[in-house]
């Protein structure tokens, strides 16, 4: 024929199961968004602690994509390092210590966090508690005296010579005001001082729909009513320790927190609760990082005992079977 | 009511969180459908529905005239095959599908006559059961893509049913074709509709359309306004609100008990291409010869809504439209629930809304990578169930957890797997364990 026919397909056509289009949402790009929404708060600890801030993130995080790449090597498993999640893991676990802290105890945290609390456990999706917080807890039982080594703020919004090594929530610290405490300038870990920069990431992992509102604005309201009812101060204890830095990037990690929306704000006020606490009657100053893992723990049951229930799967009340 | 009547005309919506936004890609929303001319051959497999495959009643050499009847089965569940053009069969074949179904099919080529059977004359409608029979005999199915026999579905106790519903949600990303049929034939679909409940008694119809298509809603609003038993249903633009069990939930409030069906519940549900070919068919006698799909995909040179004779090639279809570029995928339907197709000799057949064409840029699959426990295929399931679960217990073949996860409950949609940010089959394991549990449940009642 003289107007040839165009539609041949010189190789065999795809065939594919339904659906035939995918959301542009990977892995990866979840990762991504995390790291993003984390800039701000590390660029709030370059402020506030200095060169050493970077380069304990910096050196975190190398450390954390070393262990997973030489896991998987050791394993003979996919390299899955490119799925970010061990960069997401080491930013966090820096996050959680002091700029002061000794690179070799960094370095052990980080082991104890992706092989132990993760690799160990099966890898991404698999482990029961979040790695960051692990390696906090370690690192705090096993150097208190190093994680709690805080340097003074180099930034302050306050005239004030504030020199001590407890956070604002230890009854010795001194006054400091609200305002320097949102903006970041107090002492404490690398990401949990500047409530405004954990903010920032949480509007950019909102709006990227990284992650919904529930955890943290449940927990955070959590310890806010908590405060009320017993007398503190409601905007000290949501802007001091890592309650902001927890609630929005820890409490929200997908694979240590429950799948369904009754079970995510179960797990949310659970957290709350035992941060308060921890926090009011405790002996420790923070309970943060201790509420989270303790609320890890339980997230298989909250998992179970807070499943949806499916359209048309509701009790029969009336009838009974009526086909079959 | 006659305060009713003097009061602005209802807006009912429905905003519920169902589901999720897709990119809905209705290019070809606005176009007019476009007429293709006869094709060199029409492809016409025995079964273009849901049910027994249909015998052909004629053999090569045989001429047929447009509307004779071609492939007919003797069974509850079937529906008839109809010959769309005037012409002479050219050959019977075996047509097989990537799903791994395998058909026989009727090859006619078109003389250009278009002759009209003598079989072909409008319907003696007295009363329902004349309806019912009448639709049965001109081999009707459900044209939104499911493809049930809508004669069969229509032949069922009506005393329990509240609402006549109608599907002109047509969530699936790409489509168009039920949209083109509300805006350029409503009086066939509302004619359709109050023939139904006229004859039915069914006290009232409910039009559900997505809230992407305005225009539709408008005007079916204005043009069903004197007819106070029917009304307009806005749905979110969320995929995928046409899901019957959906619609169902957001009309009526009503969920379908596991194993059931609509009429369980008091509702029956038609889409609304389906319910305008009603009323055409009782009007002429004619059976569908044609039917309306959107052809798009970015290796279609110019995308529209085409009218084309059931059983045109696709090929003949995609020159028609012209290419852009060498396909490397081509679904029959929509994106979402669409199957591909093995080559381009494929008919369309009469469910099908939609053909599209792709480029090598969507046959690139991401990588399955392990699951993060995102919750992302729980939060969006439409009927609530949970994808990921429902797959761990299928791979583990543990049957009474899939029954206490109800597997069998899945619609199919497609969500969970486009959502899952690991790129887990979640779609396929969830439909395989709802075909394993009916399975099993077969198997204990022997």
């Amino acid at each position: 024929m003289a107007d040839t026919i165009q539609a041949e397909a010189k190789r065999p056509l795809v065939l594919m199961p339904a659906p035939q289009i995918s959301s542009p949402d990977t892995t990866q790009s979840v990762m991504r968004n995390v790291l993003i929404a984390l800039a701000p708060a590390f660029v709030a600890s370059v402020i506030f602690f200095g060169f050493r801030a970077a380069l304990v993130t910096i050196v975190s995080v190398a450390a954390c994509v070393g262990f997973e790449y030489l896991w998987c090597r050791l394993r003979k498993l996919p390299n899955t390092v490119d799925d970010l999640s061990a960069a997401v893991t080491g930013v966090l676990l820096a996050f959680n210590v002091p700029s002061t802290i000794p690179i070799y105890m960094l370095v052990i945290g980080d082991f104890v966090a992706i092989i132990i609390t993760k690799a160990l456990f099966g890898g991404i999706g698999k482990n029961f508690a979040n790695p960051a917080i692990v390696g906090r807890l370690v690192l705090a039982v096993a150097f208190p005296v190093a994680m709690t080594n805080f340097a003074a703020p180099l930034v302050t919004f306050t005239p004030a010579d504030v020199v001590s090594s407890a956070t604002a929530l230890s009854p010795t610290a001194p006054a400091i005001t609200l305002m320097d405490m949102f903006l970041g300038s107090e002492m404490g870990v690398l990401g949990e001082t500047s409530a405004l920069a954990i903010l920032i990431g949480f509007a950019f992992l909102l709006a990227t729909k990284t992650v919904t509102w529930h955890v943290p604005v449940v927990y955070m309201g959590t310890v806010a009513l908590m405060s009320l009812l017993t007398g503190h101060d409601v905007l000290m204890q949501l802007c001091s320790g890592g309650l902001m830095l927890g609630a929005v990037f820890m409490a929200t990690d997908y694979s240590t927190s429950p799948a369904t929306l009754k079970g995510k704000i179960v797990f949310a006020i659970g957290c709350g609760i035992i941060t308060s606490l921890i926090r009011f009657w405790g002996n420790l100053n923070e309970g943060v990082a201790f509420s989270i893992l303790f609320m890890n723990l339980w997230v298989s049951h909250i998992d179970a005992l807070t499943r949806n229930t499916p359209i048309g799967g509701e009790k029969k009340r009336k009838g009974g079977a009526k086909h079959e | 009511m006659p305060t009713e009547q003097s009061a602005p005309p209802k807006r009912l919506r429905s905003n519920n969180r169902i589901g999720l936004m897709i990119p809905h890609n209705k290019a070809t929303a606005e176009m007019e459908t476009v007429e293709m001319p006869l094709p060199k051959q029409v492809i016409l497999p025995m079964q273009q529905h849901v049910g027994a495959q249909c015998k052909p009643l004629v053999k090569k050499k045989d001429h047929v005239d447009v509307g004779q009847l071609i492939g007919h089965a003797e069974a509850r569940t079937t529906a008839d095959i109809f010959s769309p053009v005037s012409g002479t069969v050219t050959e019977l074949r075996a047509i097989h599908y990537s799903n791994g179904r395998s058909d026989t099919a009727v090859v006619i080529e078109p003389d250009g006559e278009q002759t009209v059977a003598e079989t072909v004359k409008p319907p003696v409608i007295t009363d329902y059961a004349s309806l019912v029979a009448a639709v049965k005999a001109s081999g009707l199915v459900g044209l939104g893509g499911a493809g049930f026999p809508t004669g069969l579905k229509m032949d069922t106790d009506l005393s329990s049913i509240d609402c006549w519903l109608v599907n002109g949600a047509e969530c699936e990303p790409y489509l168009s074709s039920d949209y083109r049929e509300m805006m350029e034939r409503p009086q066939d679909l509302l004619d359709g509709i109050k023939l139904c409940l006229d004859l039915s008694g069914v006290p009232r119809s409910l039009i559900c359309i997505e809230d992407n298509k305005p225009k539709a809603i408008d005007l079916l609003r204005q043009m069903a306004a004197d007819d106070p038993r029917i009304d307009v249903l806005e749905l979110p633009a969320r995929y995928p609100q046409g899901a019957s069990r959906v619609i169902l939930k957001n009309a009526m409030g009503r969920a379908v008990p596991r194993g059931g069906h609509l009429t369980d519940v008091g509702a029956i549900l038609f889409n609304c291409t389906t319910m305008g070919e009603i009323a055409r068919y009782v009007r002429t006698g004619m059976p569908l010869i044609q039917r309306r799909i959107t052809v798009m995909g970015d290796a279609i040179a110019n995308p529209m809504n085409l009218m084309v004779y059931v059983g045109t090639p696709t090929r003949e279809i995609l020159d028609y439209c012209g290419l852009s570029c060498e396909p490397a995928k081509v679904i029959a339907g929509g994106p979402m629930m669409g199957t591909t197709q093995i080559d381009l000799d494929y008919p369309v057949i009469r469910q099908q809304s939609g053909l599209l064409a792709l480029s090598e840029a969507f046959t690139q699959v991401a990588p399955t990578t392990a699951c993060i426990h995102c919750d992302r295929c729980i939060s969006s399931c439409p009927m609530h169930l949970a994808p990921i679960d429902i797959q761990k217990a299928y791979r583990k073949g543990d049957t009474a957890a899939l029954n206490e996860l109800m597997a069998d409950l899945c619609v199919g949609c497609g969500i969970c797997s486009y959502v899952c940010p690991a790129k887990q089959p979640l779609t396929q394991s969830v439909g395989l364990a709802g075909s394993l549990l009916k399975a099993e449940r077969r198997k204990a009642r022997g």
